[in-house]
């Protein structure tokens, strides 16, 4: 055991279940019943519901992908695609279902709002059962809501970019998500404003079987700035369930977006998920992404540099544990002159789990002086695991400077001799040089999920000694 | 004189090839003992043996700690009980910050002894006394260091650790001058603290600072010429010729 009990681990934190009763719940399987079910839900406009069935064809005529993980597992008519936890989303925590509001508590989301948040969205299965902003900032023309509610409300901004970025015939999961989405978050930051604290949304899968297919749309205006973070849990089942969110990022001239991902889903749930930005001039978009829980994730954030002078920075990490396949990675489209990319793919694997590194970094003719830098590293901590790495390059221009870097290391019998002679035992020490490992994404994070990243870390490398 | 290291007959083997020959050697409470040699000899070998790294494979002998035999425990129940090694290449863990590192460590050490803010206060005075900047506690631990600020780190920890047995091993390779002083200064200071020392090197440099009570030289595994600290001048005069002669 080990000596040092500063940090308690405990996965009941994320994986148990309460026993809350939906109010709707759509047959098991797919079919446009069920779309029309989740639209007339929404009393949306015709054109959302025509996109939805028109989406849904795309998903059931493209085949499965198989050049990446095995999804040949999945049974796309054994899932619940639509599940309504509550009649009306709460303004306030009182005005959330006793025991779902108790599962938010039991993962601190409330804490967390009142201490460092600006706003919080919580979505509960199918719906968000949440969703609040501070004054100081809905004063200033900030809209945070729930993206089914947006078509309505905000009909125009979303008009102009719903599914711009991320097209439903991108790929089959994006068809899917297009065609059966609800709930997600919808941010609209008004032209200068800056939102220096974060918002946050929490994702929770509570019932088995369940597809969770979330829509985010973030629209940051010209030189305005946001940071939005978002987490995700599931409790553990022996059924499988499905995660596949379409997040698309809109950066305006000198906007700055940062986004945020600690996926800790249990390792039951298949996390298929398409992110894309665009960058106009001068803007920033930032990948934070964390993946630690799932049984397979596919996930490759891109960002679209199309505007002169645009930057993407994509830092990533990666925990593959015993029957986990972490397929990971990132994109990015150098469309404009003098646009700079900086990658970093941290990944690890440990038992029999598995991670793979899958990037693409494009540029294109127009992109004079372009700066690009990929660094991938991988650890192994022991025989069984594996990890690959897939990086393409498409560059069809001479200007541009580009930097690479791949590693693949095992955890060195040395580096944990020399931390034993400090006193440390096996497990402390492997887990000290995990996290260190991983620091260079941890000091990206606010401190409070730092913090939580550690506790994760320290959760999966709990027995690996022996 | 009451002895806290007690190495007997000790016989340690690399891939069935024999490396310690049959080693006898004694550390007494509170007194610095050097164990000199040229390159090859086994010394290095010897002080990875007795803080318990999992490379070396003993085939016989014994080695006790204030009478407790140690030789079935792994490096990390050794440094609890209170051995230290210096490390000649101390090893980079990148991204581990040095502070969390050393809290970690000591905590580790010092059980449930250990007081947070007794731990900070004394790291600030280990730090200045070593004229380490505070700026490394934020720093990975070795992470792009250079030899002579790696060197100062191990005594930092040693600082901090407080073992009863220090091993130093070749800590002068990589050090200046001033440097050297600065490790002997601190090193004598917890000497008088009764901590014992077992110096290993090639060289005088270090011993000029910090004065052996006894003197050890070995050759091809075993221990062939003992003496007061009058030996290090023979060295320094003759070289290790002499003994390859008289062996």
């Amino acid at each position: 055991m080990s000596p040092v009990k500063n940090i308690s681990i405990n996965p009941a934190k994320y994986y148990f279940r309460d026993n809350h009763r939906p109010i709707l719940r759509a047959p098991k399987g797919l079919n446009a019943d069920v779309v029309k079910l989740i639209s007339a839900q929404k009393k949306e406009p015709a054109w959302l519901l025509e996109m939805r069935l028109r989406a849904l064809k795309i998903f059931l005529e493209k085949p499965l992908p198989t050049w990446g993980a095995n999804l040949s597992k999945i049974d796309f008519s054994d899932i619940y695609y639509y599940i309504r936890p509550a009649q009306e989303r709460g303004l306030t925590w009182q005005d959330v279902p006793e025991k779902i509001k108790k599962t938010f508590d039991r993962l601190g989301i409330p804490q967390a709002e009142r201490k460092f948040l600006a706003g919080v969205g919580a979505q509960y299965e199918s719906e968000m059962i949440y969703h609040s902003l501070k004054d100081k900032w809905s004063k200033l023309g900030v809209i945070f809501a729930d993206m089914s509610e947006a078509p309505v409300k905000y009909p125009d901004l979303v008009k102009k970019y719903f599914g711009k970025i991320v097209p439903s015939k991108d790929n089959k999961f994006a068809a899917l998500n297009s065609a059966v989405w609800s709930g997600g978050s919808f941010i609209y930051v008004p032209r200068g404003v800056k939102v220096e604290i974060p918002l946050q949304a929490y994702f929770r899968i509570n019932a088995a079987g369940m597809g969770q297919f979330e829509r985010t749309l973030i629209i940051a205006d010209e030189g305005s700035s946001v940071h939005y973070i978002e987490g995700c849990t599931a409790p553990m089942y022996s059924r499988d369930s499905l995660h596949a969110a379409v997040v698309e990022l809109v950066a305006l001239k000198g906007a700055h977006i940062r986004y945020t991902t600690i996926q800790n889903w249990s390792h039951n749930v298949y996390n298929l998920v398409t992110k894309r930005a665009w960058a106009e001039e001068e803007a920033v978009v930032e990948w934070i992404d964390g993946n630690l829980g799932s049984k397979v994730t596919m996930k490759y954030p891109c960002v679209i540099l199309k505007g002169r002078k645009s930057r993407a920075e994509i830092i990533s990490v990666a925990f593959a544990n015993s029957n986990q396949h972490q397929d990971a990675g990132s994109k990015v489209i150098h469309l404009a002159p003098e646009t700079s990319s900086n990658v970093i793919a941290k990944s690890i694997a440990k038992g029999n789990g598995r991670t793979t590194y899958r990037g693409l970094v494009q540029v294109d003719k127009r992109a004079n002086k372009a700066k690009v830098k990929v660094k991938c590293d991988a650890l192994l901590i022991d025989r069984q695991s594996r990890s690959d790495t897939y990086p393409t390059m498409r560059i069809d221009n001479d200007n541009v400077t580009i930097e690479h870097e791949a590693t693949v290391a095992k955890i060195g019998e040395q580096q944990l001799y020399y931390l034993n002679s400090r006193g440390l035992d096996t497990e402390t020490a492997e887990r000290l040089i995990v996290s260190g490992f991983f620091e260079v994404f941890a000091r990206e994070l606010p401190m409070e999920y730092a913090l939580e990243l550690n506790r994760l870390i320290a959760l999966e490398m709990e027995g690996s000694v022996g | 004189m009451a002895s806290l290291l007690i190495i007997k007959n000790l016989k340690v083997n690399i891939e069935n090839k024999p490396i310690l020959k049959g080693v006898n050697l004694q550390v007494p409470v509170g007194k610095v003992v050097a164990l000199m040699g040229k390159n090859g000899s086994g010394k290095s070998t010897l002080s990875h043996v007795l803080m318990g790294s999992p490379e070396y494979k003993v085939v016989g002998g014994s080695v006790s700690l204030g009478g407790k035999n140690i030789l079935h425990l792994s490096a990390d129940e050794r440094a609890r009980l209170g051995i230290f090694l210096a490390f000649q290449y101390p090893y980079e863990i990148p991204g581990l910050s040095v502070y969390h590192f050393l809290q970690t460590a000591v905590q580790a050490v010092r059980g449930k002894k250990f007081n947070i803010e007794k731990f900070k206060q004394e790291l600030k005075v280990a730090m200045s006394d070593l004229k380490l900047s505070e700026n490394f506690l934020q720093r990975g631990l070795n992470e792009g260091f250079s030899g002579g600020e790696k060197k100062r780190m191990e005594i930092l920890q040693l600082k901090l650790l407080r073992p009863r047995l220090a091993i130093l091993d070749e800590t002068d390779s990589g050090l200046d001058i001033d440097a050297l002083k600065l490790v002997a200064v601190n090193v004598k200071k917890m000497v008088k603290q009764k901590m014992s020392v077992l110096v290993i090197t090639h060289y005088q440099r270090l011993l000029n600072f910090l004065p052996p009570d006894q003197v050890h030289i070995m050759h091809e595994g075993r221990i062939v010429q003992s003496g007061q600290g009058s030996l290090v001048k023979k060295l320094e005069q003759q070289g290790y010729d002499w003994l390859e002669r008289k062996n």
